[in-house]
């Protein structure tokens, strides 16, 4: 992929338990100004690797670089001053349920700069609006609608105007209206702020028509990559079992178990 | 037999230690939040809000509580005290009770089942609800945001809740051992400010009340941070928040009143 990269993961290895590695020598990079989607089954890995370029995980062998500084190398407060620079979509908006519309977004705000009270104000109305939300903004994330809290979850991840934008299942659990809308607005906040989005998802049909580019992975392994078209229309096995939801593929359907006559209690059967 | 009994001493030994790591990892949250205080005290407004969940919010069960025990101290205490002819003590009896014992450990069990148990519910529930994590990724740190005004706001609600809670005791012994006994006012209350002493009843009572209000409030905020995400997590860790708090307020309570003690000499 051409232009300047601004994540790149190279060999990275990770497991939540020694005997149960979840990623395979990695290697990614992301284009500055695209979207790029993640692409994979539930467990395949996807959302660890959003964690290890967030830094909250670091992992066991292979470097993450973002915006040219080792993630992984960082200590807390280097990496609390990288992490100003990124925001990230949460998969069902991890509002602060004691807070406002209005308090959430401004959060990020308050907590890292000393702007005035009233430019706060009209920052925060100007996110609110580009999610079509202005008018929400008393109302506490008790009364917003699931499709609703994801765009509030939305303002407040770009609240700093973050380089980096990151998406974990932004799609779960929407109306077609709301995905729509999320959809869209993922686009359309990237190319109007100019930062760099990795939508991490297994939503085929809405992902696939706004990414720039896409990784399928599957066990922790990156197993096809490019723009959506080309890696779609390519034979790979489990990008064609993914995308068209097929039960036969190199997924199977039945998780590993002894012979089921063995297990029925059929004598002489395998 | 020798493999069972080999089974049986790992998992003792597992389950030991498993506790002993457990109580360092709580230990060094605890050094990790006292050095990252500086939010909680620097913006205070962070703090003053908690104490009015923690500590406002408690203040019904803590009155009533205070009262009735109180009114039970002084019937109690006046069947006892008039066999020996020393019913006017009964102000005495009252205070010292309260002041120097059931006032620091009630309020600190009902802290701990009211707001303790509160504090580990709303932090586990933040994490489980991936709230924590978004912090975290907003590059504010939830042990500083979150976790140590709430811890500063039970240190600051205890000693008062207590003093509250032995005020309303002994206005309870009154009600009921002056206004419906009979005992005399003047020697209820004459009696009470002689013997009470600052420094040997009021102060210890207030330090034991603080000890108990640290223990209380770093033992809901841990097991709020480390709860399981999940609708069990949560709950599990508000029953040991509350089983965990008791006992500890209990024992504490032993060892304090052990350092305190001092076979009447001190007067």
């Amino acid at each position: 992929m051409a232009g300047p990269s601004i994540v790149e993961i190279e060999g990275v290895s990770f497991g939540y338990e020694a005997a149960r590695p979840v990623l395979h020598g990695v290697n990614m990079r992301i284009p500055r100004g695209k979207v790029v989607g993640i692409m994979g089954q539930s467990g395949c890995g996807k959302t660890t690797l959003l964690r290890i370029i967030g830094g909250s995980r670091r992992p066991g062998s292979g470097s993450a670089r973002v915006l040219g500084t080792p993630v992984n190398e960082l200590d807390g407060a280097e990496l609390y001053a990288l992490r100003r620079k990124m925001g990230m979509l949460f998969q069902f908006g991890a509002l602060f349920t004691d807070m406002t519309v209005y308090e959430n977004v401004a959060f990020p705000m308050r907590e890292h700069t000393d702007l005035p009270p009233d430019m706060v104000h009209d920052l925060v109305l100007m996110k609110l609006e580009a999610v079509g939300l202005r008018g929400a903004s008393r109302l506490m994330p008790s009364e917003l609608s699931g499709g609703m809290a994801r765009r509030v979850a939305l303002a407040r991840a770009i609240a700093l105007d973050p380089q980096l934008i990151m998406y974990d299942e932004p799609f779960t659990a929407l109306d077609p209206i709301s995905l729509g809308a999320v959809a869209r607005l993922i686009r359309l906040l990237n190319d109007s702020l100019g930062a760099t989005s990795i939508v991490v998802t297994h939503d085929v049909a809405e992902t696939l028509p706004f990414v720039d580019y896409v990784y399928f992975m599957a066990d922790g392994r990156v197993v096809a990559e490019g723009p959506p078209d080309e890696v779609v229309s390519a034979s790979e096995p489990f990008v064609g079992q993914f995308v068209n939801g097929r039960l036969d593929g190199p997924v199977p359907f039945h998780f590993p178990a002894p012979g089921y006559g063995a297990d029925l209690g059929l004598a002489g059967t395998a | 037999m020798v493999a069972k009994l080999k089974d049986v001493l790992g998992h003792l030994g597992g389950a030991v230690t498993a506790r002993i790591w457990r109580l360092g990892f709580a230990s060094r949250f605890f050094g990790y939040m006292l050095l990252h205080s500086g939010t909680a005290l620097r913006r205070f407004g962070l703090t003053i809000r908690e104490i009015y969940f923690a500590g406002v919010l408690s203040l019904i069960i803590i009155l009533v509580s205070g009262l009735f025990v109180g009114m039970v101290l002084a019937l109690q205490g006046y069947e006892t005290l008039q066999r020996y002819g020393s019913s006017e003590a009964l102000g005495i009896l009252v205070a010292l009770s309260l002041v120097r014992e059931l006032g620091p450990v009630v309020a600190g069990l009902l802290f701990a089942s009211r707001a303790g148990s509160a504090i580990t519910a709303e932090i586990g529930l933040m994490k489980a609800t991936e709230q924590i994590a978004a912090m975290e990724m907003m590059a504010v740190d939830p042990i500083a945001r979150v976790v140590a005004p709430r811890f500063w706001a039970g240190v600051i609600s205890m000693p008062l809740l207590a003093v509250l809670f032995s005020a309303m005791g002994i206005f309870g012994g009154y009600l009921v051992g002056v206004q419906l006994i009979g005992v005399d006012e003047g020697a209820f209350w004459s009696q009470m400010q002689a013997a009470v002493d600052v420094r040997e009843d009021i102060l210890n009572g207030v330090i034991k009340s603080v000890v108990f209000g640290v223990a209380v409030t770093w033992i809901a905020v841990f097991e709020g941070y480390d709860a399981q995400p999940t609708a069990e997590g949560v709950s599990s860790a508000t029953t040991r928040t509350v089983v965990t708090s008791s006992l500890a307020i209990l024992a504490l309570d032993f060892v304090l009143t052990a350092l305190m003690f001092t076979g009447g000499n001190a007067r």
